[in-house]
């Protein structure tokens, strides 16, 4: 359960950079510091601004999706037809800035994140204690993960989305405002990395300007594991990286401090062994 | 005379560098069928990328049903309607034949309007009213051409431009491509045509224009270009 409830956090977080990957070929750095600012947004409005618990929730989602926008107008639209490696260099320098502005202005010790009662309740089911956040997350997760499917797969802008994602160029020649399409892929990624962001906090309440480092990373892992550029792929790639941690721990207990490299040894195993993903694709040329 | 659609005057475009386009000039009246000839790199693909606003004129002015459009953006050139079938087909091959038809009508707020379309290009070709559920990229070739064509109409374009439609198609089908382009001029759709295939290109067109190292050398009527000594040598590979 545990693992379901990491991996579906992974997955919320892997979407994002497999969105932007997809699109624009870039792989957005700044991701995991939208998830990081979202738990800030949000623990300024509940604890600072004393405000409801759901609207502090939705303020925080809503200026992440506003963030993720403002990185892409300010720092990646002007390098649009510039080298990849320009934008790549981009991506770690916002990704450093976010970081250290975090640092300096709220500060480096670790906050208490206030988690709403009904995340903290404690559950009797088949007769073991279940805290509520061990499956109030995983639940909350796949809801909005259906929610993005419906979006990406079933409305016109989420069409938008899949055909700039293949062929930019002749997506602007069907009428389509791709610089506007990439925008609201942005405010979709990072709306959800804002989401992931405070989920994460429920479970592990302690959140500080770094806390995004790891987790994106190992959601990058689930990304590039699933198949980057790949949205199911991402979601499958997420489920895998949390149930794989989580199952290292709970059958090598001695292994536990390795955690983390386990994960990297995965990204390096399908780097070596299946670079595409799990889902990726091989291009085929028709004619 | 007829109303012009397009006015294209001393266009100039450089292209990664090189000077594409040296001051091309060209129209195309309401209702007619006009090609642009020219052999591989002339700069007719670049014609047509300019006036749909995928590359920039360093000079010269475009101007569709009067309005100055030199400087508008793909999409917003795309809704004042202008569609193109981009050379080598492109057709969305992760999207249905359904939504690569659908976001050729992006631009549309009207339905039922749209509704109606989509009945007048299954019309057109049946073929592929029975793959609407289809994934582009399963498509043959042929029918990928299909899928080209009626996505650009997709957005009840007043100008139609056709970067090489019949490129890299089997004879027969080829000949199919061309009597769509007919039957399209004969409901009202103004085009300019792009062709390798000049033989064909010429038959079917009103007007011709033909294009060397980025400048017009040559304009006429079409079938009059057919039987003009330089064409036929240039293009057509007689002797």
């Amino acid at each position: 359960m545990n693992g379901v409830s990491v991996g579906s956090l992974y997955a919320l977080l892997a979407i994002g950079y497999t969105l932007v990957y997809g699109i624009l070929g870039l792989i957005n750095f700044a991701h995991s510091d939208v998830f990081m600012l979202g738990t800030y947004f949000a623990f300024f409005m509940i604890a600072v601004f004393l405000l409801p618990w759901w609207l502090s929730v939705l303020i925080g989602v809503i200026l992440c999706a506003f963030v993720g926008m403002s990185i892409e107008r300010v720092a990646y639209r002007p390098l649009r037809n510039a080298p990849r490696i320009s934008a790549l260099i981009t991506a770690v320098g916002v990704s450093f800035f976010i970081e250290n502005l975090g640092l300096v202005t709220v500060g480096a010790r670790p906050k208490g994140f206030p988690r709403p009662e009904l995340m903290k309740n404690v559950y009797i089911l088949l007769g073991a204690r279940i805290q509520g956040v061990t499956f109030w997350v995983p639940i909350i997760s796949i809801v909005i993960l259906l929610a993005l499917f419906y979006i990406v797969y079933r409305t016109k802008v989420g069409m938008a989305m899949r055909a700039v994602s293949r062929d930019m160029e002749t997506t602007r020649l069907m009428g389509v405002d791709v610089d506007r399409v990439i925008l609201y892929t942005f405010a979709l990624g990072s709306a959800l990395a804002g989401i992931g962001g405070i989920l994460w906090a429920c479970k592990y309440p302690q959140i500080n300007p770094l806390m995004g480092i790891f987790p994106g990373w190992k959601a990058f892992t689930a990304a590039v594991v699933g198949g980057i550029g790949n949205v199911v792929g991402a979601m499958l790639g997420g489920f895998i990286i949390g149930l794989a941690e989580i199952l290292i721990v709970a059958f090598f207990p001695g292994l536990t401090g390795y955690r983390d490299a386990f994960v990297f040894a995965i990204l390096i195993i399908f780097l070596l062994v299946r670079p595409g993903g799990l889902m990726g694709e091989v291009a085929r040329e028709k004619v | 005379m007829k109303d012009t659609v397009l006015q294209v005057e001393d266009l100039h475009v450089f292209y990664g560098g090189i000077h594409a386009l040296k001051g091309v000039s060209l129209s195309v009246p309401q209702g007619t069928i006009v090609a642009l000839i020219g052999a591989n790199g002339a700069g007719k693909s670049t014609t047509l990328r300019t006036i749909s606003g995928l590359v920039r004129a360093k000079r010269g002015r475009i101007s569709f049903e009067g309005k100055d459009i030199t400087e508008e953006l793909p999409h917003r050139i795309v809704e004042m309607g202008i569609a193109m079938v981009p050379e080598g087909r492109r057709i969305f091959p992760n999207l249905t034949v359904m939504e690569n038809l659908l976001l050729g009508a992006y631009t549309r707020r009207d339905s039922q309007g749209l509704k109606r379309d989509l009945d007048w290009v299954f019309t057109l070709f049946p073929r592929l009213k029975e793959r609407t559920w289809q994934k582009g990229g399963t498509l043959s070739g042929g029918e990928q051409q299909m899928l080209a064509v009626a996505r650009a109409l997709m957005s009840r374009p007043r100008l139609l431009m056709m970067d090489e439609p019949s490129l890299g198609l089997a004879p027969l089908l080829v000949r199919e491509i061309f009597d769509i382009i007919r039957e399209l001029c004969e409901n009202g759709v103004t085009i300019l045509l792009i062709e390798q295939n000049a033989k064909a290109a010429l038959e079917i067109a009103h007007y011709a224009y033909v294009l060397e190292t980025g400048r017009i050398v040559l304009e006429g009527e079409g079938k009059k270009l057919l039987e003009d000594e330089r064409v036929r040598k240039a293009y057509l590979g007689e002797e």
